[in-house]
């Protein structure tokens, strides 16, 4: 891959890349972000590591549910999690729990590329009859979209950042593998951290 | 008969003395007087969730902010909870639980006597401090001292209260 490829939005099918996808939304923005295990925590790693980021490496399924949390306790800011497919359908019913608890700051990015990233790209649900934010919105989010393409980063990004919470955009990648970019997985120090960045004794 | 001891209005005291801001649950029976005491207070937020699970990422993430939050539920809820609180280990988070016991002696259910008979072993194997309580007038002391815990030593600690406690429930047609 030469250099200027590295930085193209879609892959030769016009599928929209996840790394480029996550520099164009999140390198100019202060949210405070939550990330599920695997690619996810990568790819925003991968635009650098901050102390305003915590990286779940485990207990898959509660990304949102954690994400949840911190907007309880931060109504000030904006909080988006950023997950894959897989780790959103583990943890499908805290969207009915947010949605009722209707925080207005907090936002959910699932990055859906239709496989277990992880564990060598197994199909997953979402390739078959699945569809994340249809469920969302009968779960009770009614600000939600599916990014396709190129075309639709500004709309996604208004939502995102700038909408009234709860909102939950699927962006639907190419299911190509990056090189892995690892922060720390000493969850102690992640926290600590992040509780000083949010202005909360570590 | 005396008037049974009000054990819910003692840990209810706890959670507003300990400054626990949210409770998640999947409710029980044994604790609907101590949710309904806390979802009257216009301090405190009750969190009803999709399964118990849900709780320790809500945990974490609260104090990641900066607030104190428990997890109130019935022990069958606490096989949903396992690899959860892996998340709770691995960030030296407190996460303080109360767990409603079903299984136990007198258990009308037989369906639920393996995972209330496992719920402090299963807790246990996952570094979970676990205090029994089998006397009403108990619930409260041990209560705070496990809040007391949880926040003092950065970990997941539950109390168990006894179905001797809050009774067993019947099944008659």
């Amino acid at each position: 891959m030469t250099g200027g490829e590295r930085f193209k939005l879609v892959d030769a099918s016009g599928r929209l890349r996840r790394r480029p996808l996550i520099a164009s939304l999140f390198l100019h923005h202060d949210a405070l972000i939550v990330t599920g295990l695997g690619t996810p925590t990568y790819d925003v790693a991968s635009i650098g590591d901050r102390s305003e980021n915590f990286y779940l490496w485990g207990a898959m399924g509660l990304a949102v549910m954690t994400g949840l949390g911190v907007a309880i306790a931060q109504p000030k800011r904006r909080i988006v999690v950023i997950t894959g497919d897989g780790e959103m359908l583990m943890g499908i019913g805290s969207l009915a729990t947010v949605a009722n608890v209707a925080p207005t700051n907090l936002a959910i990015l699932v990055l859906d590329n239709q496989r277990f990233g992880e564990t060598g790209l197994q199909i997953g649900l979402t390739a078959g009859t699945t569809d994340i934010a249809a469920v969302a919105k009968g779960a009770g989010i009614e600000l939600t979209g599916d990014m396709r393409s190129a075309n639709d980063l500004p709309l996604a990004s208004d939502v995102l950042f700038r909408q009234p919470g709860p909102v939950l955009y699927v962006a639907h990648i190419s299911p190509e593998q990056d090189t892995k970019v690892l922060p720390s997985m000493d969850g102690r120090f992640l926290a600590e951290r992040f509780r000083r960045a949010v202005g909360v004794d570590g | 008969m005396a008037t049974p001891h009000d054990w819910s209005s003692d840990i209810y005291r706890v959670v507003r003395s300990r400054h626990i801001t949210t409770i998640a649950t999947v409710p029980d029976a044994g604790l609907t007087r101590v949710l309904a005491l806390c979802d009257d207070d216009p301090d405190r937020r009750v969190v009803t969730l999709t399964s118990e699970q849900e709780g320790i990422g809500l945990i974490v993430g609260l104090w990641l902010g900066g607030q104190c939050g428990a997890l109130f539920m019935q022990s069958s809820g606490t096989g949903n909870c396992i690899n959860a609180l892996s998340l709770a280990a691995n960030v030296h988070a407190p996460c303080p639980m109360l767990i409603t016991m079903r299984g136990d002696e007198g258990e009308g259910n037989p369906w639920q006597v393996p995972m209330g008979q496992a719920a402090a072993t299963t807790l246990r194997a996952m570094g979970v401090t676990c205090f029994g309580v089998t006397q009403a007038a108990q619930a409260g002391a041990t209560f705070d001292a496990a809040v007391n815990l949880a926040f003092g030593d950065r970990k997941a600690t539950a109390v168990l209260i006894s179905q001797q406690v809050i009774g067993i429930k019947h099944f008659e047609k």
